[in-house]
């Protein structure tokens, strides 16, 4: 089987696995043929989201997809190529932190029941495999968009009884944040854990809305147009 | 030069704990880590966190003491077993606080489950998504605290001059570039070295020993090192992990007659040997969880459904899984005081890599994500009050010679590697003899002389994972032989330790 990787040309490797993942055929070649081919692993198991890369232009977990004939592989999108399918995350991860994606210190007593449980249970099996943030189109226009894993995270935050700093929270996503999502849906086809980053956008413009912000691309419309568009001067 | 009051090496569980309660405690932490926060061992972790809160029927610390004792056969310390069950309820409402977001009771109580070993419902989890949750939580506390966290930087060794610890040698893997971080205190928490066994190992590619190694040759004591635990249910044909949970549910084990052997609830030891029988008698052996119906499956056990669908090709709702005991835990390791704190002065462990002596023979499931919270705390703590009483040592290592590059490589240390594991397999495994283990012991001996024909034949500075897994292999090697050493001292059978040829526990060998 042939499959091509995009390290500083594009490679051709030749491989005799039949129903393997991906990782298995990478591992492979690194131990047997070519000990230079770079790539990132841990879990093996859909865990940890180490190997996340794209496969014919998709991203996929390199430990749960199964090679195909001609498959062509590449790094992630939108970070920088460290070397061959390994991207420097840093500057990703760091969204987490300027969307102030974590719990409110000031601890709160409440306990969550069960229904509370279940209202951000799926935006906590996030993996931060990356895939969501190498799908996101608006990068070209804007890297300095706090991108999808991080307003999940700050979602799954939000929209627990035990948080008491919404406000905060939802004031932080309001540049760079909820409203320059294009609503395209690619992080939502990407993520190997079915979270849908854009439906938890939708919910943090909802929030925002009833704190009192505005869509500003709205606002600077309204102000700028009449309603059908055309300019109004 | 990075310079910090406490140096933290790995950002597991164990890691980030530590360096919360440093930080509160005051000081300047700096944590390393080989990979990135969220990518460890710990997020593999599935069934659960024990604490005796008595949610789902009656249950007592002491009821947890005792099973944990018991579990450990003789080898643990009780006060250590104490201490790690007192705070358990302090450390998952700790938790809990911080917005892990833990499985739900009808009333809002966290819920609990049975898993081996265990007296009562005894785990909080999670779904089985446990020790993700709890990963990715503590990482945002993290962040929320201005922790720096260095990513991808590989520990090389750990410092020390006639004071104690002094810092660590690092290598930066993505600039090949050897730095040096001078601290006041060092934790090591860089997990266990489940993969000598390799392929037969439910572990991250990364849980190779690293800090253990390091730390003996720093001069610190290890212990049990022989005490590796295998999980008795792992995907047969990838090795890997089927939640225990999946067990306490009350999933069945069963034999190519459709035939159960075993009381699935009993320690992983012996739930693993009784399985390690039927298959020697050449049984093929499954995990049947179907009764458990698709709504519970999809509720508690939402990743093993899609493991077993995915990398095994079945589905756990309507058909039996195909399973084999793997090595999943290693008891053994660096040796800690009541403090965390090692025979040499400023350095701790915790988590996997060390050896409070609460594990013993055999670890209970839900323990060892609950060691990481308790321990990380009494480590990170301790290391923000030790305080080096003479000025910060300069002399530093200079750069380490790590592999020639360019040399010939007559032997391809992949291929040994996978030997090692195959060995490790076979011969110090769930049962071992005295000729098994030599015969893998003067492997390990003929290997660790084959080492110059060995190398690394990627000459790149920029993240050559070649050298990595070399280093990797290397520390494998140093800690291999100390379990076949142990393994060969230790003429009994006790827990993990099975010894067809002394088949029985020796009272004498505590």
């Amino acid at each position: 089987m042939k499959i091509f990787i995009q390290r500083q040309t594009k490679v051709e490797y030749e491989v005799q696995m039949q129903n393997a993942t991906l990782l298995e055929v990478l591992q492979k070649i690194k131990t047997t043929q070519d000990a230079s081919l770079s790539f990132a692993s841990g879990c093996r198991s859909s865990v940890c989201g180490s190997c996340a890369m794209r496969v014919n232009g998709r991203e996929v977990l390199a430990c749960s997809y199964k090679i195909q004939e001609d498959d062509f592989i590449e790094p992630l999108k939108n970070s920088l190529v460290i070397r061959d399918l390994v991207v420097n995350m840093d500057k990703a991860y760091e969204f987490n932190k300027k969307a102030k994606a974590w719990q409110n210190p000031f601890l709160s007593d409440v306990k969550p029941t069960q229904e509370n449980e279940k209202i951000n249970e799926i935006q906590s099996d996030c993996i931060l495999c990356g895939s969501c943030y190498s799908a996101c189109p608006v990068y070209e226009v804007n890297p300095e968009f706090l991108g999808p894993f991080s307003l999940t995270k700050v979602w799954r935050y939000v929209s627990d009884v035990r948080d008491n700093d919404e406000v905060s929270k939802i004031d932080a996503l309001q540049k760079n944040g909820i409203w320059d999502c294009t609503l395209c849906n690619e992080c939502t086809l990407v993520c190997p854990q079915d979270i849908s980053s854009k439906a938890d956008i939708e919910k943090l413009r909802s929030k925002s809305m009833m704190l009192g912000y505005t869509d500003p691309s709205f606002a600077s419309f309204g102000s700028f147009g009449s309603f059908d568009g055309s300019p109004s001067f | 030069m990075i310079q910090c009051d406490v140096l933290i090496i790995g950002a597991g569980g164990a890691g980030l704990v530590s360096a919360i309660n440093a930080h509160k405690k005051g000081a300047k932490v700096v944590i390393v880590t080989k990979e990135y926060a969220t990518r460890s061992q710990t997020c593999m972790a599935q069934g659960g966190i024990n604490a005796a809160f008595g949610n789902a029927g009656d249950d007592s610390v002491e009821a947890h003491v005792q099973n944990t004792l018991k579990s450990a056969h003789g080898l643990a310390n009780e006060e250590a077993v104490r201490f790690l069950c007192e705070n358990a309820k302090e450390a998952v409402e700790w938790l809990d606080k911080l917005g892990v977001c833990f499985s739900r009771t009808k009333d809002a109580k966290i819920a609990q489950r049975t898993l081996g070993g265990a007296s009562a419902p005894r785990a909080c989890y999670a779904q089985d998504y446990t020790g993700l949750k709890i990963l990715h939580t503590l990482y945002d506390v993290c962040l929320g605290l201005d922790i720096e966290i260095l990513n991808e930087r590989y520990l090389l060794d750990v410092c020390v001059d006639a004071n104690g610890v002094s810092g660590a040698n690092i290598l930066n893997i993505r600039s090949g570039i050897q730095e040096q971080y001078q601290s006041k205190s060092v934790i090591i928490a860089t997990g266990g070295y489940s993969r000598i066994y390799d392929k037969f190992s439910t572990n991250s590619t990364s849980t190779t020993g690293d800090g253990i190694a390091s730390a003996i040759r720093a001069g610190a004591k290890v212990s049990d090192m022989e005490f590796v635990q295998f999980h008795p249910t792992a995907l047969k044909n990838t090795a890997i992990l089927i939640s225990e949970s999946a067990r306490g549910a009350g999933g069945h084990l069963l034999n190519s007659k459709n035939e159960r052997f075993v009381d699935e609830l009993l320690p992983r030891d012996e739930v693993a040997r009784a399985i390690n029988d039927e298959i020697s008698k050449g049984e093929d052996i499954f995990l049947d969880i179907r009764h458990l119906g698709e709504e519970f499956i999809d509720e508690e056990l939402p990743q093993e459904r899609k493991l077993a669908k995915f990398y095994e090709n079945i589905d756990p709702v309507y058909d039996l899984i195909p399973i084999k005991p793997v090595a999943h835990y290693t008891m053994g390791g660096i040796v800690v005081d009541k403090n965390s704190m090692t025979n040499i002065k400023g350095l701790f462990a915790v988590g996997e890599c060390a050896n409070h002596r609460v594990h013993g023979a055999n670890r209970l499931g839900g323990n060892s994500l609950l060691e990481l919270i308790v321990f990380g705390k009494q480590a990170g703590e301790n290391a923000a009050k030790y305080d080096r009483d003479v000025a910060l040592s300069q002399e530093y290592k200079k750069e380490i010679k790590l592999e020639s590059f360019h040399k010939k490589i007559e032997i391809n240390f992949y291929e040994i590697k996978e030997k090692l594991g195959n060995s490790f397999y076979k011969n110090v495994g769930i049962s071992r003899d005295k000729k098994g283990l030599q015969e893998v012991l003067s492997e390990v001996e003929e290997y660790i002389s084959q080492l110059p024909k060995m190398g690394v034949e990627d000459d790149s500075q920029t993240y050559n994972t070649n050298l990595i897994e070399f280093l990797e292999f290397k520390n494998m090697l140093e800690i291999a032989k100390l379990i076949l050493v142990g393994a060969m001292s230790r003429k009994e059978s006790r827990g993990a330790h099975f010894r067809v040829d002394f088949p029985y526990e020796d009272g004498g060998l505590k």
